[in-house]
């Protein structure tokens, strides 16, 4: 989900309660579709230790369909074969078993 | 060339960058501060410095916030002001421009500026987590985005606009290695090849081992005076005669380019134009290689050269001692180490040395012009000074 602001038409996502362009505080929430194409993107191999059972993952640079860019882990692919300008869909998973991240975490998938 | 100084650099001292094992930040914060005490008799620290801005991005490592104090304590300048400023990696270019806006008001003749980071003791994966917090929490660091990973974004970024190598970027860790082994202060002083930087083990790829800078213990500081009162505590004084400061969106998501820095060319136009000066300029330069691709990129944020070619500035051994601009011939971060609070300072202080003529086997010949970028994170904060040897 995301920021819609009302005076100026910015989507602000991460949201923000004023508009980062117009400092405006009216925005509407809006869903977004959730698909986007890899910008740029790492496979990390050396991780924090929460997340070394996962390695080597690959990190992107998404930019939705809407505009704004977001991180995120793109799973289920084979690290090597993600390309720029790669067709991704965003997917939620709860907790994992190691409490980190504590609440349900996005990730992006091959679309 | 009449240009008012922003303020002089009297004095400047640099602890030995490396393990230093069972040391406190404190202890080598003292170092770097009794080699500055030295070079410059004339002064009476306790009577002259009237306040301290020091640099040290991480309170976890040895769970001690309050720096400020601490180490004005253990400089022996008690009661004076301190200041900690925190900016990442950018922590003491930070305590350096606030020394130089303290100069500027007039309120004090005489600063302390510096850094220092104690961060060997602690693990791998201890490390890597304090560093992730110079990056966005909640989206980046929560994707297991980490620090290095930055940088390979950044790096899959250049290779896929401009076509830059991995090869090119192997050329930079070749280059600040041969560099180092120069420079005994260094904290890693031994020959790398391209072949080996190409085969050591990914950390974010396109990173690997060899393309990432060191973790390390360290520590430097400068005295800054008021420009009409450098002569009589110097015969060496480097004036600053430029200084840029610019911020930019925490997460590299955030931005519209991923391929340059958009605070760090703010920040060294806005020095440029202070200094009245154009790239051209500059003899010689030290700049923030936490990453082998940072380099290059910082090569063509500075307007070293046009955007893209800053993988060909490397290769064509431009940027190498005896190249038309030495670039780190400290040894860089990658070689010299990277002490995350002391690096902006301890880039002075090669920049001081080489400007002074103390430079030894690494000098530059004739150095007039020096720049320092120091940048915090992926840019967050991008520092850019300039300076030019007192005549």
């Amino acid at each position: 989900m995301a920021i819609s602001c009302k005076k100026c038409m910015k989507i602000v996502i991460p949201p923000r309660p004023y508009c980062p362009d117009c400092g405006s505080s009216e925005g509407d929430w809006i869903q977004l579709m959730g698909t986007g194409t890899v910008l740029t993107y790492t496979i990390i191999h050396v991780a924090p230790q929460q997340l070394a059972v996962l390695t080597p993952y690959v990190v992107a640079i998404v930019r939705l369909t809407e505009g704004p860019a977001l991180p995120g882990m793109v799973k289920f692919v084979e690290p090597r074969s993600v390309q720029v300008g790669m067709k991704v869909q965003v997917a939620y998973e709860a907790a994992t078993e190691d409490g980190w991240p504590r609440w349900p975490q996005y990730f992006f998938r091959p679309a | 060339m009449p240009r008012k100084p922003l303020a002089s650099i009297i004095s400047a001292g640099c602890s030995q960058f490396g393990k230093l094992e069972g040391r406190y930040a404190r202890e080598i914060f003292s170092d770097a501060v009794h080699e500055a005490f030295e070079r410059c008799p004339e002064l009476s620290p306790k009577r002259d410095i009237k306040a301290l801005y020091v640099g040290q991005m991480g309170e976890a490592y040895e769970h001690q916030g309050h720096t400020g104090p601490t180490v004005t304590d253990w400089a022996g300048l008690l009661p004076i002001p301190s200041t900690r400023t925190e900016g990442a990696c950018s922590s003491s270019a930070l305590a350096l421009r606030c020394g130089i806006l303290a100069i500027m008001s007039g309120v004090y003749d005489f600063v302390m500026v510096g850094g220092v980071e104690k961060m060997t003791h602690r693990t791998t994966g201890e490390v890597t987590e304090y560093l992730s917090m110079a990056s966005d929490y909640p989206f980046e660091q929560r994707s297991g985005l980490t620090f290095p990973g930055l940088f390979g974004l950044v790096a899959v970024a250049h290779m896929e606009k401009y076509g830059t190598t991995e090869e090119q970027m192997a050329a930079v860790a070749v280059k600040n290695h041969r560099h180092a082994m120069l420079n005994p202060k260094a904290q890693m002083r031994r020959e790398t090849k391209i072949e080996d930087v190409m085969n050591s083990r990914p950390v974010a790829w396109p990173l690997k081992l060899f393309d990432c800078s060191l973790i390390s213990d360290g520590a430097s500081c400068a005295i800054l005076s008021r420009p009409e009162l450098a002569r009589k505590y110097t015969d060496t004084p480097v004036n600053i005669i430029g200084s840029g400061h610019a911020s930019d969106t925490i997460g590299l998501y955030e931005r519209n380019e991923f391929t340059s820095m958009a605070a760090a060319i703010k920040a060294a136009e806005d020095a440029y134009q202070m200094a009245k000066l154009e790239p051209d300029d500059i003899d010689v330069a030290e700049v923030h290689d936490c990453f082998t691709i940072a380099e290059i990129v910082a090569y063509e944020d500075l307007g070293f050269c046009k955007k893209g070619k800053g993988g060909k500035l490397v290769e064509d051994g431009i940027t190498s001692l005896g190249g038309k601009l030495p670039v780190n011939t400290s040894g860089g971060l990658k070689a010299k180490g990277h002490p995350v609070g002391a690096t902006g300072t301890a880039q002075l202080y090669e920049i001081y040395l080489q400007l002074t003529g103390q430079a030894e086997h690494r000098q530059v010949p004739n150095a007039e012009i020096g720049l320092t970028h120091n940048i915090g994170g992926n840019a967050a904060t991008s520092l850019v000074h300039i300076y030019e040897r007192g005549d």
